[in-house]
């Protein structure tokens, strides 16, 4: 690493510095969009006690699924966490916290965390047990509650391509949660399938712009489809 | 006769204007998409990042990074948009989106609804039905009128925890067709050959029965 040039050798080096009861982002949605390999490095290195904010858990065995195995989640922030056995076996244990947010607002907390913005008010969840807790205030005649940004030591993310200078784009759904998530890392790690060279990328379709953007690697996928579904 | 799933699906369709933005839940509004009325063109909002969702894919189309809400492979239609969750829901929250059809374990007369967790049970989540319903000035909620064991789900008071309040106007059950105002579930349109009284009785939240309650059609080939 040097400079602007935000390009990593190994996956080893993507996630120096990660260490026990850290915060990670990431991004994916099921299974559509995930850091997959830098699931499977964080499994590797065997850290414990991690806050893992993503809007779901993965499934037994593919995408965060894996970090259950190792019981490396302390606690998980997620809107859906559905698909996942050991996930209800780690709860009902009382292994492992869950903190149910609603979708919109798990992306805004990311979206405000990274833009600087401390909290902010939504509708969202007000009067029932999301807003437990939480400040209310009217706005014209509505109540809103209060809801606080959240930021992360590392943020992991999917793209499709990124070029030395870290600037990155999405393919598809497959951007999802990805471009909030980068930009609220205190260390943004995006692994992508290809890295091209400096000028391919047009400069008015960059999805991550490469402030946001520490780390880069390129990796390889399997990118396993969750619910084959086709045309009758 | 109750309505089949299909029937539901054909009803709430009849809702949709020419140039609407809807968002459809999973299960019975997802079929809402088969039954858009000719001559009427609709953009559906998939809250993972699609604005434009197409028919579900041919063997050779499926894509692993084209999925929608309920992460089975979809396809973009022409003049279709992709982007990230945020701006996904900043055009939900922030009412862009005409209409929303979502499932529900219980809806009440205060217009309150409760669709995501069932105490003592598994905890899945609420996904995006709470900005949904939160944003959306334009809900209809589909589900059956009772539960298998013959309890009311449309109550006097929510008794799950809910999903959001006084956010819910438009309920179709399999039985019929109802609006909510002023503390009471009002009754627009009744099934098929189901009897007003047999939505009275199914009915615990207060029920009034205008005069005019008319019979649903449908073609017969449903």
């Amino acid at each position: 690493m040097s400079g602007l040039d935000k390009r990593v050798g190994s996956y080893e080096e993507a996630l120096d510095g990660l260490t026990d009861d850290m915060t990670v982002l990431a991004g994916g949605f099921g299974l559509c969009g995930i850091p997959e390999n830098l699931i499977a490095e964080i499994r590797r290195r065997g850290v414990k006690g991690l806050t893992v904010v993503s809007n779901n858990c993965g499934v037994d065995g593919f995408g965060l699924g894996v970090l259950l195995e190792g019981r490396q989640i302390r606690k998980m922030i997620a809107s859906y966490v559905g698909e996942n056995a050991l996930f209800e076996q780690q709860l009902l244990s009382g292994e492992l916290e869950v903190e149910l947010t609603p979708q919109g607002t798990l992306a805004e907390k990311m979206r405000a965390g990274g833009a600087g913005i401390p909290a902010f008010f939504t509708a969202t969840g007000y009067g029932t047990p999301v807003a437990e807790g939480k400040e209310v205030r009217e706005f014209n005649g509505r109540p809103y509650i209060l809801e606080p940004a959240i930021t992360g030591d590392f943020a992991i993310v999917k793209g499709w391509k990124a070029d030395h200078f870290g600037n990155v784009v999405y393919r598809h759904t497959a951007q999802n949660f990805n471009p909030v998530v980068a930009t609220a890392g205190r260390i943004t790690v995006v692994e992508v399938e290809e890295i091209v060279e400096p000028g391919e990328l047009d400069p008015s379709q960059i999805h991550t712009p490469g402030i946001y953007v520490d780390r880069i690697i390129q990796g390889r996928f399997e990118k396993r489809i969750e619910k084959l579904t086709l045309r009758s | 006769m109750a309505l089949t799933r299909e029937q539901m699906a054909q009803r709430v369709a009849r809702e949709l204007k020419d140039g609407y933005y809807v968002n459809l839940g999973i299960g019975i509004p997802t079929l809402v998409a088969n039954y858009v009325p000719d001559g009427i063109d609709v953009m559906l909002q998939s809250e993972n990042g699609l604005l434009g969702m197409g028919a579900f894919p041919t063997e050779s189309e499926v894509d692993a990074d084209m999925i929608n809400a309920g992460k089975q492979t979809v396809t973009a239609r022409i003049g279709a948009s992709i982007f990230d969750s945020s701006q996904s829901f900043a055009m939900i929250r922030g009412g862009h989106v005409d209409l929303t059809v979502l499932g529900a374990f219980e809806v009440d007369v205060e217009g309150n609804i409760a669709s995501w967790m069932i105490p003592g049970k598994l905890v899945k989540g609420m996904g995006g039905a709470m900005d949904l319903v939160a944003g959306a000035d334009n809900i209809i909620v589909t589900m059956t009128h009772a539960s298998k064991d013959g309890e009311s789900k449309l109550l006097p008071r929510c008794s799950l925890p809910l999903t959001g309040c006084g956010c819910i106007r438009k309920v179709l059950t399999d039985l019929a067709y109802l609006e909510i105002e002023d503390g009471a579930f009002i009754l627009r349109e009744r099934a098929p050959g189901v009897s007003v009284e047999e939505i009275v009785a199914k009915t615990a939240g207060r029920l009034i029965v205008p005069d005019d309650v008319v019979e649903m059609q449908f073609p017969a080939s449903l």
